[in-house]
């Protein structure tokens, strides 16, 4: 009973196997390479044996046509005498040679030839080709050869017939076929075992990918395609895939840092409107009145708000295609208004603030979110820079393009930290004391990149020069 | 004061109604955009609060259809979605103003009042008064108290858009929009300095201030 179940189970084992052999691609590559190379190689030996031993065949058949029109020549001319001695000098000339002549009335009787009688069992057909096997000529009278022969139907019911033995001719033809079977046996063997090294070759580096996308769908995303080196196809699909898995994981790290940042930036907020509520709550409000602690916490939530906003435009405005709302502009003309609206905060804090250059300058833009992204700028400069400092804005008209210059004469950026302070949530380690989310400059960056606009950092010494450039607009 | 609310959002319906109910606001509440555009049409409204996005017909075809038909009630739109195009296109539907969520009732009530009285002023005026503050607005000319007060373009602006809701709540975005006409979101309190600056020129050496700051909403000019 064990016995049958195991044999059973073991029957279904070896079914799935096999059935996991015939779908696998190994077996199926390597199947067409067969059939592909077995079908081009029958037709090459077909092509040979009929330029071979079919031209032999057709060789001795022009012969025999050839003699047998001579005859019937001579039957017209010199009539049965002329062509009986004709035929009987032939023989004569060569009794056992590899020629066969036979005359014959219409009773089939014998006339002339060097064939004793109709061969045996071949029938009268008249006109036409006949096959059949000589035993009546040669030394022993044992040997059986084959023979080809044309029976010619002459005037007064007279049947000539002309023949060849075709005994060398066979044993050729059947020497080819046999070597061309051999050939085609090799070639079959030949093309089983390429077909599998070159499929399994392939497979195996589909394979290779294969792995490397199981265990990095498995959780493991620094694993990388191994390279052979060969620069082949299948080493630059795993180059590019391996360059699409590092452009995945640093968008990866990137998402876990942002998502890090915000459990750690937002952490604070939330613990002080916790506290807050806990105050109001157990009614510990004290001096301070019930509705001052609840303003702070609405605060503390606005604040946390505003992170979420900020990073929510930031994401729509990067996700692009939002220039709907994009109209030639005025730059100068904004940076006036910028100037306006933010010399008051400066010189508050006295800072001088000042505008230079040109008088228009023309662009295609967003207008809100090209002044949102510049109002970060000097939002920036005004909170960076010392009393008593200044900052000075400049646009210019170039020929194509036109840019703008936020001069500041605050502590800069060092040289290092100049790339990462456009990411999200970046700060400096200085400026961490005071307020902001680290994410203006990011939404500056998210805006200039809609605009293909560009923002570069240099020294001022002291303080920050920024410079943005943005594409003129003519018309 | 009667508002109509479309919105299908029922926690801040909820909250609506209630925020609604304490200012002394009668509001009906609808949450989807076909009875919504029915009780729209029927209803005598002072002002509808429409989400953009509902079930059914959404904000924008309530506002077109209610435009089309003649219907001028107030409306201000309510949406998740906040990008300049898309307010743009809610103005351009025939929407009177535009806040994104999430956002403060403060804020909400403002323009809400702001709006009202946007609907009831009629004819250009020439001349604004709130108790002895007077501009000319034709020469751009302030004065107190008989006394002229040189103010900056820029300022007389900002002093006409206050006046001109004299008594009501103006939030700080309210400002930006409309007298320096950005729609941006300043990380400092730019705003604060001007309004202090023109506190400076309008309120000093008067024994009664005009100017007040209404805390964590905006300012306002007291009223007669």
């Amino acid at each position: 009973m064990n016995g049958v179940r195991q044999a059973v189970s073991g029957l279904r084992e070896l079914r799935a196997r096999a059935g996991s052999i015939l779908r696998s691609s190994t077996f199926r590559v390597a199947l067409l390479y067969v059939v592909l190379l077995g079908g081009s190689v029958v037709i090459l030996l077909g092509f040979i044996y009929w330029s071979t031993a079919g031209y032999m065949g057709r060789q001795t058949a022009a012969t025999i046509e050839a003699e047998i029109r001579g005859l019937a020549e001579q039957y017209r001319r010199s009539g049965l005498s002329g062509l009986s001695s004709l035929i009987s000098e032939r023989v004569t000339r060569d009794p056992v040679g590899s020629s066969v002549y036979l005359l014959v009335d219409d009773n089939l009787g014998r006339i002339v030839g060097n064939l004793d009688r109709w061969p045996v069992g071949v029938p009268d057909v008249g006109d036409g080709w006949l096959h059949f096997r000589l035993r009546e000529r040669g030394p022993d009278r044992t040997e059986e050869h084959a023979a080809r022969a044309r029976v010619f139907l002459l005037p007064g019911g007279l049947r000539l017939l002309v023949g060849r033995d075709v005994r060398d001719l066979e044993a050729t033809r059947a020497l080819i076929l046999e070597a061309l079977a051999w050939g085609l046996a090799i070639t079959a063997g030949l093309a089983l075992l390429g077909g599998w090294l070159m499929s399994a070759g392939v497979v195996r580096r589909l394979e290779a990918i294969n792995q490397t996308s199981r265990d990095i769908m498995a959780g493991d995303l620094s694993r990388r395609i191994p390279l052979r080196g060969s620069g082949d196809d299948f080493d630059q699909l795993a180059a590019s895939l391996n360059q699409m898995l590092d452009r995945i994981e640093i968008l990866m790290a990137g998402v876990r840092q942002v998502s890090d940042n915000i459990a750690h930036d937002l952490r604070t907020p939330l613990t002080r409107v916790r506290t807050k509520l806990e105050l109001l709550r157990a009614g510990l409000s004290g001096c301070q009145g019930a509705k001052t602690i609840a303003d702070e916490a609405i605060a503390d939530a606005d604040e946390m708000l505003a992170t979420f906003n900020a990073l929510l435009r930031i994401a729509r405005i990067e996700s692009g295609g939002r220039r709907a709302a994009f109209a030639r502009m005025d730059l100068a003309a904004l940076m006036r208004d910028l100037l306006e609206l933010y010399e008051p905060l400066a010189s508050e804090k006295g800072i001088r603030m000042e505008l230079h250059g040109g008088e228009v300058a023309w662009i295609r833009a967003d207008r809100d979110l090209l002044f949102q992204a510049l109002a970060n700028l000097v939002d920036n400069a005004i909170k960076y820079t010392p009393p008593g400092g200044a900052i000075g804005m400049s646009v210019r008209s170039l020929a194509d393009a036109v840019t703008v210059q936020v001069v500041d004469t605050g502590p800069g950026i060092p040289v290092d930290s100049r790339e990462r302070v456009l990411d999200r949530f970046f700060r400096l380690d200085d400026s961490r004391s005071t307020p902001g989310s680290g994410l203006g400059l990011s939404l500056v960056k998210a805006v200039l990149d809609l605009h293909q606009a560009s923002i570069e950092f240099a020294d001022n010494r002291p303080g920050l020069i920024v410079t943005v450039t943005l594409g003129a607009s003519r018309t | 004061m009667r508002i109509l609310l479309i919105e299908d959002d029922h926690h801040t319906a909820n909250y609506l109604l209630k925020a609604f109910a304490e200012a002394g606001a009668v509001t009906d509440h609808v949450s989807d955009g076909r009875t919504g555009l029915l009780q729209a049409a029927t209803g005598d409204y002072d002002a509808l609060i429409i989400d953009r996005m509902l079930p059914g017909l959404d904000g924008l075809g309530i506002v077109r259809t209610l435009r089309a038909s003649g219907n001028q009630t107030p409306v201000l739109f309510l949406s998740a979605l906040g990008e300049v195009d898309e307010r743009v296109e809610g103005l351009r539907a025939g929407g009177d103003d535009y806040l994104t969520k999430p956002f403060a009732f403060s804020e909400l009530h403002a323009r809400l009042e702001a709006l009202l009285r946007r609907g009831s002023a009629d004819g250009p005026e020439t001349r604004l008064r709130v108790s002895d503050l007077e501009l000319d607005l034709l020469k751009r000319k302030v004065t107190r108290a008989g006394c002229e007060i040189p103010l900056q373009p820029r300022e007389f602006r900002l002093l006409e858009y206050l006046v001109r809701h004299a008594g009501q709540v103006v939030t700080r975005t309210m400002l930006l929009e409309q007298v320096w006409d950005y729609h941006f979101d300043p990380q400092t309190n730019v705003i604060d300095v001007h309004i202090s600056r023109l506190r400076g020129k309008i309120d000093k050496g008067f024994e009664a201030p005009l100017l007040e700051t209404v805390r964590g909403v905006g300012y306002m000019i007291r009223g007669e």
